[in-house]
Formats: structure tokens, C-alpha cells, sequence
């Protein structure tokens, strides 16, 4: 089967190829191992002077290692926690942090330097071999093994009954069953419509975030931009009401960016019904894998995602323009309740957020 | 053989080499950080007769031909700058964005570029003020930082500005080409004129959205890392985040722990 | 190097002044500690087995290391951080000592890595500590697996410790994705948002993996938690007792070595693990560690203070994982939107879970298999001990590079927003420039490297057949220049010959075609074989023989050199080499 040669690295066996059998038979096919290489002494092997100069080299290092632990210890009870300084380089930074880390380092530095110096210089310099055996075991022990399973098999009488082999097997393959319906089962509840659904509804008012404060439309002037949350769910009076829980999950989808665009800019007409003068609010939840899509750029009306690049159109439906987002961002209807602030017009007709399966 | 070529195939000269780069590149890069901040100017609303005029010249002279000899636009070469207000002019001219030196994608912060004295600015102000109504240079009082309350700048900062100047303000690339400057060692006026004109890419922050004393808490904020508040554990890396730490822990600090395991690998003379 | 040998007197000296200084004149026998512990567990048995272990002298085989004390530094620092971690989503308004976000609320966990980094003496080096040697753990893994690929360590009887290495791997990134979960900071929430976005993705399951996940939506309160309980008991776990194994096959198989002088397919040539490997593997412990606490104490990363609080509504520009999922990250912003459609009411996002979900299996099954792969190809059944060379095996290392290239262009995507401001470039134009390269690339390092490993192969026999330059250039009585050339010694020689090389199947099993023209009949999977064995070896050079180099000398420097010259075949410019098409000129 092999298209190999068979013979191992190294050994001087010849090789028996094509291309090479003509070859005078006083020459061998292949170069020999010419064997290990004739030792060459360092220094401290021969120049006791040298050796001395290691030891001290080493028991240098070791000693420095010592003093790097006995800073540390100084500088963990000596040093103000709270200093900081202007290090050359770096700039400002917590000295009392550098203090720390430069006297851990040299304490560890000094042991390594100093073993590994150590090791070169003075400990033994001469390569030795190891030899090495093939990992397949000799054909008695092959042999022993498989007596054994085979006796073992037999012993169990698994040759004669093998209604007990498939049983036993069947009960083992299930038996870790209940244990992973429960934590599957326990792990989360299932997903119904909730990623359908938001916290904006018919007559939420659209907050500033994170003022948590109303919008009147005259406030929203052409070129600038107003991140959004539902009523209720912004400000520091949502922040003691709601659930931690309750509130991420609210600004994991419910956040909207508001901007009021030129009327004759919007190249949609239902982009412009569904706004108030011009002025539109849309998911800021990316269609791609659901980052804040924050970045508008009041020039050209792009609004791009900073996670990875996807590029809607605020002026065309938030269509994409490039980057990986298939989906526009879902627009929110606004409209201006009696009082003048600006709300919503009930829930976004689509989904927010990434892509899933059943979205449709 | 001679010593030196020997020398220079070595390893350890590849790693001392490599961290020399990477020293130089590091110093050259902090050599070349911007200079610091002017004096807050005064509102042009106060302005005379005498310095509209004279800032009418001046427009005349420097920025006519892009904005119209009536400021009023010109195609595509400039826009109108009727009701951009004086705290645009201050903000594009004192930073060296105008007059444009050449087009592209976008006008650069360039110090250096400023060819007008700071009266010369503040005249050019009036005069585009006068045109129509818009946002005047920021009063004193929102410009100092030390009145301001960087923690609720912070979270102002990171919903309204981090997406775009990241949330250390050392900036980020917006669509073709364009990008948010880096916000270190620009004056306070500069920051507030910026949230309340929104130059070129930037949106408008208007005073409805965030209020002169939350842009003063903006400033403090970024004004607070500017001075080292935020700087803790060591060099930044260029506040860059998880980019900057891949190429330092890919270069210098893979560097120093193979240099060393070159040496242990090699055997002593 | 020189064939003359050194005199051994030195070393004789040397061992003789050991012995006068006072070496015990008794035979030594087992300390006290350790003849306890033989007489109940037989500990001399295991310690005459293990200190005797030879290692051989190669940095590149402390690649490995650095990855193994990497972990160890990991497992310490972050033992001591989860004694101040509070792993909760729990709502919390922050009151210590660092300004800019006193007042500000925040969840239980980000707090408490902020007290660690600003209220407990020396927390913040712990958690540099902790993070910087977790970048350096998976460098190091990452250094060491292209060293073992490069090398064919891998070969019989190593695969199944390829194999570890490279679930290893997996988990040891899937270990820092955790870690870099838990603070809670502005990036890491980010992530786990993202992490969220391509689970939601998966066709059928995905919303119930997601809410399985969540315990709930996106963010919920729980994933914190759950990714803590990963990040320090079940990964680690993982990753430890997986570890051992790894090492407990190093220690059976005993350590591949590089070719030389005396090294061979049946032994192992190098230092004893007593004493010198003991100083030399332990004090490069404490040189990772040092130089690990060096960086930390130096250089800041990852200031969750400065990134604030994790709140979904908020994104800082910049957004990027740490570099180990740069790959899928960068994946993710190449992937064109046209790859999500709906068919019959369903979504198939292909846009985000083939970067994602099946990215990350593939990427690493493609590595566990490999050895197979090329076993198979090969059909070399034996043990190999003795590493390649990467050059003389010129389409394995090419394929490495080139699978390198495609994994670096996904990878260096995910930066396309910090090369954009940093070379002043378009990010369009940038990320258009990725998708091309990410199939151009692999295709021109692949025929690179394949042409560099050949001439490098060229180089050595050159080398071998005509000397090294000596450095005396030479008048000869024509009056033209020459350099010297002086020949290798037997040693030097070794390495440069000691290959075998392969052949490809085409070769080796005769052509195609039977005597009649007729193809031979063959399974499919054996014609696969032998074309992906003419792929890898059809294009190969040939190591010198003795007879090569006999006939150099015999005709004399000059003369070969002009032989070389006219050889009609510019490919094949040297005696030896093989190139590609050749085996077909026979019929």
C-alpha cells in the first residue's frame, strides 16, 4: 500500500527507488547519519575563571529576584494606593500599580534568568540519547489483549445471549436522557412572539435617552438626531421601577433614533405617512446581528452600524447599502398627541432586530 | 565567515530590530499629537457695525468663492451659510477646517492651517451672524469643564457620541472615507460649537437635546480623559481597544517572551 | 563546524574536578522524603522514569510552553479574581472611588471589576495579569500549532494528540470569549449582542438556542452568570483535563526532534529532564510569568472604566473582540447581505451563520482532520520521529500559508474600521478589498511558497553539492574572479540530504493507462488519491546522493556549473529535481 520506501529516517539502509538503481554499486543510494557531532566544551567547561563568573552571574540573579520580592512587599504597604504620575513614555498612570508590576517581574525574571543561565553555563553541556520503541506493542502482548477481551466477552456471555448486549446498551445510551430534559427544559422559556413584539404601543410618548425626557417635533431641527426610548421605560424613575431584567431587555429592542429629514429629500412615500413633517423614527436595532445602528451621518442620511458596517438609507425606508444587513430597520409610526409631544402610533409592523428562522 | 553577518541572522537581532521599529513608531506618534486650547470667544450678538464690515471683507476675500459672494451658496462648491451662526464659524475656521485647502471627502482639524487672528475669526462670525439667525459662540459659563459632571457626561457621551469618536474619544471611521476626529486636545468651545452646529458628517445636538449645561457635562467628561483620568494600568496602546492590544501582544509582547526562549534554546559558548 | 575533532580533555578535566571537589564516595541513596513516599506508592519507579526524559534544545519547541505556562498564569490570577467577582446582572448604582461614573448605574458585575481595578491593592495588575497572559495563552497556542503543522509533527503516532491540541484550541478561544463576556463593559456587551445575533440565526432552533441561552431575551439576567460558571469551572475543567492528556502523550511518544547529526527515527537527542530541563523548562516559567508582569505592570488593557457600562441602546465606535475572534467577526462584515432570503415563510440568514455558527466547527475541523487527510494521500503508515523541514514538503506548508492567508484577511476584516482611520482609507473600499482577497490571497501565498520551498530545496543542494562560500575569492589563470568554495563536512551535510522525498502515486503505481491505452479501472476515491497525491508531490526536488556528489566532484566545479547551464529544461535546472509533468513524458 505505501508508495514509501521502507526505511525509517536516519538509518543508512539503502533505498531502492527508480531513477537511482543504476547507480555503480561502490556508492551507497543515500548520505549515512554521520552520528552525533564531536562535543564542543563551553567556557565554564574548561576555564574554572569562566565558571566562576557564571556562578556569580547566576547567584546574581537569584539575589535580584529576592530584593524584586522584598519591593514588592515594600511597595504594597509603603506606596499611597491612589498615586499616579507621569511615567516618561506612558504618561499619566497609577505608580502605585507600576510599583507592583515591575518589582513581580523582577522577582520572577530573576528566577528564570538565573535557572535557565544556570542551566547553560554550569549544568551538564553534552547532548545525550534517549532511545525510542515503536508504539504498537509486540505481537505477545497484542495477543495477551485479545485473549483477554475475547475471554472477558465470553465470560459475560455475550456471545451466547445477546438480548443483554442490546438492552444494556439501549438503557446506557438513554440513561443521561432525564438529566438533559431537565436542563434543557429549564434553561429558558420558549420564544413565542416575543421577538415580535416591542414596548411601543399606541400613544407612547417617544423619550430622550437618557434624559427620559418628552419631544416636541419643533425640537427636532433638520441635521439632528435624537436617541430614543418608550415612556416608561428611561430615566432614572425606570431605572428603580423596572427589574434590571425587565429594563435591558426593553433597551435591547425597544431603542429608536429620531431625525427629521428634509420632506423633499424622502424618496418613499410611505416613509413620509408614516412620520410626522419630515420627521422619522426607525429601529436603531441593526437587521444584521442587532447593535445599536447609531452612527448617522446628517450630510448624506446614512446611518451606519459600527459593529459591521452595514449601511441603511434613512432617506429611502432605511434600505441597506452595503455592509452584511439584508433587511431595512423597521420604522416606528409616529405622530403628535394633544399635548404636542411626539408618540407612537402603535408597535412596529415588523420584527426589530436580527434575523430568525420564523420570522418570515 | 565574519562576526557581523552572523550576527545579523540571528534571531535576537530580528527581535531587537523589531522592537526598535516599534519604539520609534510609538515616539513619532506621540511627537505628533495636536497643540492645545484658545480663550472662549465673545458672543458676536455684541458685535459692531465696524466688525460685520470688516468681516464681510474678509469673507469676501477668503470664502466667497465656495459660499457666494452673498454666502448664500454655491452649488456644489459650498453651501449657504445663512443661519449656521457664529459658533459654526468659529468652530470651522479656529480649528483649520476653513477654508478648505483642498476638496475631499472631508475638511481635516489641521492647527496649523489657521492663518487668521483670533479677531479676524471673531469678525467673520459677526458677519455671517448678521446674515440670519443661528447659534452664537458659546457663553463662558457651559465651557468650564470644572463645573461639569463628568459621570453624567459619560453616559450623555457614550448614547449620543461614542458610537462615532468611540467611547475614549480617540475617534472612528464613518462611510467612504469619511470619519470622527479624534476629541483629544480640542478647546471647549471647539466640543460645544461642534454639538451645536454638527459640522459636515456630525448631527446637530440642539440645546432641546442636550442641554448647554449637559454639554458642559460632555466637556468635563472628555476633558477628564484628556488629563489622564482615566489612565490607570499603563501606555493606552493608542486607546484603540482590542485592536491595540493584538498588535502589541503579536509583536513586542510575543517578542520578549521568544527572544528569551531563543536564548535558552541556544547553546553557550 | 569542523570535522576535526575537538579534544574531550576538557570535559575529562571537568568531570574529574567534580570528583575532587567532593562527590559522595558512597553510593547515594534516596532522600528521606523520598523513600517514604517509594516505600508506599513506589515514587522511585515513576522518578526514574521521568527524570530521565530527554528534551531536545529548540526554541520553537517552547512554543508550546509559553501556551502551558500562559494557562498556568491564567488559572492563578483568575482563581485570585474570583474572589472579588460578583458574577450578577443585578441592577447596581456605582459609588467608589473612580469619578467619571460615580452615580452612574451599572450591573452588579461591571462594579465589581471596577472595585477590583480601583479598591483592591494591586486588583488591577491581577486582572492585566490575567488578561495579557490569556492573549499570550492562546498566541502561544496558536505559534505552537502552525510550529507542529509546519514541522509534520503531527504524522503517526501524533495524531490524536493533534487532535487534543486542536480541541485545545477551540476551547481555550471559547474560554476567552467567556472571559472577555464577564466584566459587562460597553465591548463585552456588545459582543455578547452580537453572540446573541448569530445564535438567533440558526435555521429552525435558532430562537429557542437563543432563549435556551438567555434564559429569556436578549439580554435577560442570567447570561452572566452562566458564562461565569463556564468561564472558571467548565472550560477550565476542559482545558485542564484535556491538558494532561496532551502532556501524557508527549511523555509517550517522547518529543519529535529536528534532523541532525545522531539524531534518528529511533532515538531522542537532547538534555535530561534532571537537572537541565528541571532549570531550564521551570525557569522559563518564571520568564513568562516575568515577562508577563512586565507587560502588565506597563502596558493597560482592556480599561472596562473607560468603554462605561454595558447598556444596549449605547455602541462605541471601535467595536472589536479580542483578536482570536477577529476571524468570525471579520467573516461576519465581508458576508454580503444577498446571502439572507426567505423561502416558504422561513429565514435563512447564510449572512451571519456561516461566519458564525459554521465557521467556527469548520475552521476547526478542518484542522483535526488534516492529519488524515494527508495520511491518506500519503498512504505512510510509519511512526516519524524525525520532523521535516517545512521546505521539503513544499505543498503542505503552502497549503498552511495559504490557509493562514485566508484566516488573517477574515481577521484583519474585523479591523476595517481602525485601518480606515489609520491609513485614511475608505471602509468601503477596504472591506471590498478583504472580499477580493480573501480568495486571491490564499491562491498567490499558496504558489509563493510552493515556488520558495522548492528553491530553498535548490539552495541546500547547491549547497551540498558545490560547498559553502568561504569567503576567498580566487584568480584563476584566465583571469576570471571566483570564490572559493568549501566543501561540507559530514555533519553540516546531514540535515540538507537526510530527507526522503515523496513520490506521487502516479509514479509509484505506473500511469493511468494500461499497455493498450485503455484507463484503468479505479474507484473514485483512489482516482481522488491519486491526483491529490500528484498535487502535493508531483513538483519536488529531490535530496543529493552520495553518487550526485561524487559526480560533481569528478567533473569538477566549473563543469557542473555549465552542465547546469544548458540543461534545456529551465524548471529543471538541477540534476535531482522532479518537476511536475515529468512521469508522463514515459509514454
Amino acid at each position: 500500500m505505501s508508495n514509501l520506501p521502507d526505511t525509517p529516517h536516519g538509518t543508512a539502509v539503502p533505498a531502492t527507488t527508480e531513477g537511482h538503481s543504476d547507480r555503480s554499486l561502490a556508492v551507497p543510494d543515500r548520505f549515512e547519519n554521520p552520528g552525533m557531532p564531536p562535543h564542543a566544551p563551553r567556557r565554564a567547561d574548561v576555564d574554572p575563571r569562566a565558571a566562576k563568573r557564571a556562578e556569580r552571574q547566576v547567584a546574581s540573579l537569584f539575589l535580584l529576584s529576592i530584593l524584586g520580592t522584598l519591593g514588592f512587599l515594600v511597595a504594597y504597604f509603603a506606596i499611597d494606593p491612589e498615586a499616579r504620575g507621569h511615567v516618561p513614555g506612558i504618561g499619566l498612570m497609577s505608580l502605585y500599580h507600576l510599583a507592583l508590576g515591575l518589582t513581580l517581574a523582577i522577582s520572577l525574571l530573576g528566577i528564570g534568568f538565573g535557572a535557565v543561565h544556570w542551566a547553560k553555563t554550569l549544568m551538564p553541556g553534552e547532548e545525550i540519547a534517549e532511545e525510542r520503541h515503536p508504539q504498537r506493542s509486540d505481537e505477545e502482548t497484542r495477543d495477551a489483549a485479545a485473549q483477554i477481551l475475547s475471554d472477558g466477552y465470553r465470560g459475560a456471555q455475550l456471545h451466547r445471549r445477546p438480548l443483554l448486549l442490546f438492552t444494556a446498551g439501549g438503557a446506557l445510551a438513554l440513561f443521561a436522557l432525564p438529566l438533559a430534559v431537565q436542563v434543557v427544559g429549564g434553561l429558558g422559556p420558549l420564544p413565542g412572539d416575543r421577538l415580535a413584539r416591542t414596548h411601543w404601543r399606541q400613544g407612547t410618548r417617544l423619550m430622550v435617552d437618557p434624559a427620559g425626557t418628552p419631544i416636541r417635533p419643533e425640537h427636532v431641527t433638520q441635521g439632528s438626531v435624537f436617541h430614543v426610548m418608550p415612556e416608561g421605560f428611561v430615566g432614572e424613575e425606570a431605572e428603580h421601577e423596572l427589574d434590571a431584567d425587565e429594563l435591558l431587555v426593553a433597551k435591547g429592542k425597544d431603542s429608536v433614533i429620531l431625525v427629521r429629514l428634509n420632506p423633499e429629500d424622502i424618496r418613499s412615500q410611505k416613509e413620509l405617512d408614516w412620520g410626522y413633517e419630515g420627521i422619522v423614527a426607525y429601529s436603531k436595532v441593526c437587521t444584521h446581528v442587532g447593535c445599536p445602528v447609531a452612527l448617522y451621518e446628517q450630510q448624506t442620511h446614512h446611518l451606519l452600524c459600527p459593529c459591521h458596517q452595514s449601511t441603511f438609507d434613512m432617506t429611502d425606508d432605511c434600505k441597506v447599502i452595503f455592509g452584511p444587513a439584508k433587511r431595512p430597520l423597521p420604522q416606528l409610526r409616529i405622530s403628535v398627541d394633544e399635548e404636542g409631544y411626539l408618540q407612537a402610533e402603535g408597535d412596529f409592523e415588523e420584527p426589530v432586530g436580527p434575523s430568525y428562522w420564523e420570522r418570515g | 565567515m565574519t562576526k557581523l553577518p552572523a550576527l545579523r541572522r540571528s534571531p535576537i537581532a530580528l527581535v531587537v530590530l523589531l522592537l526598535l521599529g516599534l519604539t520609534m513608531t510609538g515616539t513619532a506618534y506621540a511627537a505628533f499629537k495636536p497643540a492645545a486650547p484658545v480663550n472662549p470667544m465673545e458672543q458676536a450678538a455684541n458685535a459692531s457695525e465696524e466688525d460685520i464690515e470688516t468681516g464681510r471683507k474678509l469673507f469676501l476675500a477668503n470664502c466667497a468663492s465656495c459660499h457666494g459672494t452673498n454666502a448664500q451658496g454655491n452649488g456644489t462648491a459650498g453651501p449657504s451659510l445663512v443661519g449656521v451662526g457664529a459658533a459654526a464659524v468659529d468652530f470651522q475656521v479656529s480649528t483649520g477646517r476653513m477654508p478648505l485647502a483642498e476638496p475631499g471627502v472631508q475638511a481635516p482639524r489641521n492647527a496649523r492651517a489657521v492663518n487668521f487672528s483670533e479677531e479676524e475669526i471673531y469678525q467673520m462670525a459677526a458677519f455671517v451672524h448678521s446674515l440670519g439667525p443661528g447659534p452664537d459662540v458659546p457663553e463662558p459659563e457651559y465651557l468650564d469643564a470644572s463645573q461639569g459632571d463628568p459621570a453624567n457626561g459619560g453616559k450623555l457621551f457614550r448614547t449620543n457620541c461614542a458610537m462615532c469618536h468611540n467611547s475614549s474619544g480617540s475617534g472612528g471611521a464613518l462611510t467612504r472615507g469619511k470619519y470622527a476626529p479624534d476629541l483629544m486636545n480640542v478647546t471647549p468651545a471647539h466640543i460645544y460649537e461642534a454639538m451645536q452646529t454638527g459640522p459636515q458628517s456630525m448631527p446637530v445636538f440642539n440645546d432641546d437635546n442636550i442641554t448647554p449645561e449637559e454639554k458642559r457635562d460632555v466637556i468635563a467628561f472628555i476633558k477628564d480623559i484628556e488629563e489622564g483620568g482615566s489612565s490607570y494600568g499603563g501606555h493606552s496602546l493608542g486607546s484603540l481597544g482590542p485592536a491595540g492590544d493584538a498588535l502589541f501582544v503579536w509583536t513586542f509582547g510575543i517578542a520578549l517572551i521568544i527572544g528569551a526562549a531563543v536564548w535558552l534554546g541556544r547553546k553557550a559558548s | 563546524m569542523t570535522t576535526t575533532r575537538v579534544p574531550q580533555g576538557a570535559d575529562h578535566l571537568r568531570r574529574h574536578g567534580r570528583t575532587t571537589a567532593g562527590a559522595p564516595p558512597t553510593k547515594p541513596t534516596l532522600p528521606p522524603g523520598v523513600g517514604w513516599a517509594d516505600e508506599r506508592v513506589g515514587a522511585a519507579k515513576g522518578m526514574r522514569f521521568l527524570l530521565n526524559k530527554v528534551f531536545p534544545d529548540h526554541w520553537s519547541f517552547l512554543l508550546g510552553e509559553i501556551a502551558m505556562y500562559s494557562m498556568i498564569i491564567c488559572l492563578i490570577t483568575g482563581t485570585f479574581l474570583t474572589f472579588w467577582f460578583v458574577p450578577s446582572m443585578g441592577h447596581t448604582v456605582y459609588d467608589g472611588q473612580y469619578a467619571p461614573l460615580q452615580g452612574v448605574g451599572m450591573s452588579e458585575a461591571y462594579k465589581s471589576t471596577l472595585d477590583i481595578s480601583f479598591e483592591i491593592k494591586g486588583g488591577l495588575l491581577i486582572r492585566q495579569l490575567h488578561h495579557w497572559a490569556a492573549l499570550l495563552f492562546i498566541v502561544g497556542i496558536a505559534l505552537h500549532m502552525a510550529r507542529v503543522f509546519f514541522t509534520g509533527a503531527f504524522r503517526k503516532p501524533r495524531e490524536i494528540n493533534w487532535v487534543i491540541g486542536t480541541v485545545l484550541s477551540l476551547l481555550a478561544v471559547i474560554e476567552g470569549f467567556a472571559g472577555y463576556s464577564l466584566p459587562d463593559d460597553l465591548l463585552s456587551g456588545t459582543g455578547i449582542r452580537a453572540m446573541a445575533g448569530f445564535m438567533q440565526s440558526a435555521p429552525v432552533i435558532g430562537t429557542y438556542m437563543t432563549f435556551m441561552v438567555f434564559g429569556g431575551e436578549f439580554p435577560g439576567e442570567l447570561i452572566i452568570p452562566r458564562l461565569y460558571i463556564a468561564h472558571v469551572l467548565l472550560l477550565p475543567a476542559l482545558l485542564v483535563g484535556l491538558f494532561t492528556l496532551h502532556i501524557m502523550l508527549v511523555v509517550v511518544h517522547k518529543h519529535t526532534q529536528y534532523p541532525g547529526p545522531g539524531r534518528t527515527n529511533d532515538n531522542v537527542v537532547g538534555f535530561p529532564l534532571l537537572p537541565v530541563y528541571t532549570a531550564k523548562a521551570g525557569g522559563f516559567f518564571f520568564i513568562v510569568f516575568g515577562m508577563t508582569a512586565l507587560i502588565s505592570a506597563f502596558v493597560a488593557i482592556n480599561p472596562v472604566w473607560v468603554f462605561g457600562p454595558y447598556d444596549p441602546t449605547q455602541v462605541t465606535a471601535g467595536s472589536q473582540p479580542d483578536f482570536y475572534m477577529w476571524f468570525s467577526d471579520g467573516a461576519l462584515r465581508l458576508l454580503p447581505g444577498w446571502l439572507e432570503f426567505t423561502v416558504f415563510g422561513t429565514t435563512w440568514s447564510f449572512n451571519i451563520f456561516l461566519g458564525s455558527l459554521l465557521l467556527l466547527p469548520l475552521v476547526w475541523t478542518i484542522a483535526g482532520v488534516y492529519p488524515f487527510v494527508e495520511q491518506w494521500i500519503t498512504g505512510d503508515k510509519r511512526e516519524h520521529h524525525i520532523l521535516d523541514r517545512p521546505r521539503n514538503n513544499p505543498v503542505r506548508t503552502a497549503v498552511g500559508v495559504a490557509a493562514i492567508s485566508m484566516y488573517t484577511v477574515l481577521a484583519l476584516a474585523t479591523v476595517n474600521d481602525i485601518l480606515a482611520i489609520k491609513l485614511n482609507l475608505s471602509i468601503n473600499d477596504i472591506t471590498i478589498a478583504f472580499r477580493t482577497l480573501f480568495f486571491v490571497a490564499p491562491v498567490v501565498s499558496f504558489w509563493i511558497t510552493k515556488r520558495l520551498c522548492l528553491a530553498l530545496q535548490r539552495a541546500d543542494r547547491d549547497k551540498v553539492l558545490h560547498g559553502r562560500e568561504a569567503g576567498i575569492i580566487m584568480r584563476s589563470a584566465e583571469g576570471r574572479f571566483e570564490e572559493e568554495h568549501e566543501e561540507l563536512d559530514p555533519y553540516t551535510r546531514w540535515p540538507l540530504v537526510q530527507y526522503e522525498p515523496i513520490r506521487p502515486l502516479s509514479l509509484t503505481e505506473g500511469p493511468d493507462v494500461n499497455e493498450r491505452g485503455v484507463s484503468r479501472r479505479r474507484q473514485m476515491t483512489h482516482r481522488l488519491r491519486r491526483s491529490m497525491s500528484d498535487f502535493y508531490f508531483a513538483d519536488r526536488v529531490e535530496p543529493v546522493t552520495p553518487a550526485e556528489l561524487a559526480a560533481a566532484h569528478h567533473h569538477g566545479e566549473q563543469e557542473a556549473i555549465e552542465a547546469i547551464e544548458q540543461h534545456s529544461d529551465p524548471v529543471n535546472a538541477i540534476p535531482g529535481e522532479v518537476p511536475h509533468g515529468r512521469h508522463h513524458d514515459d509514454h
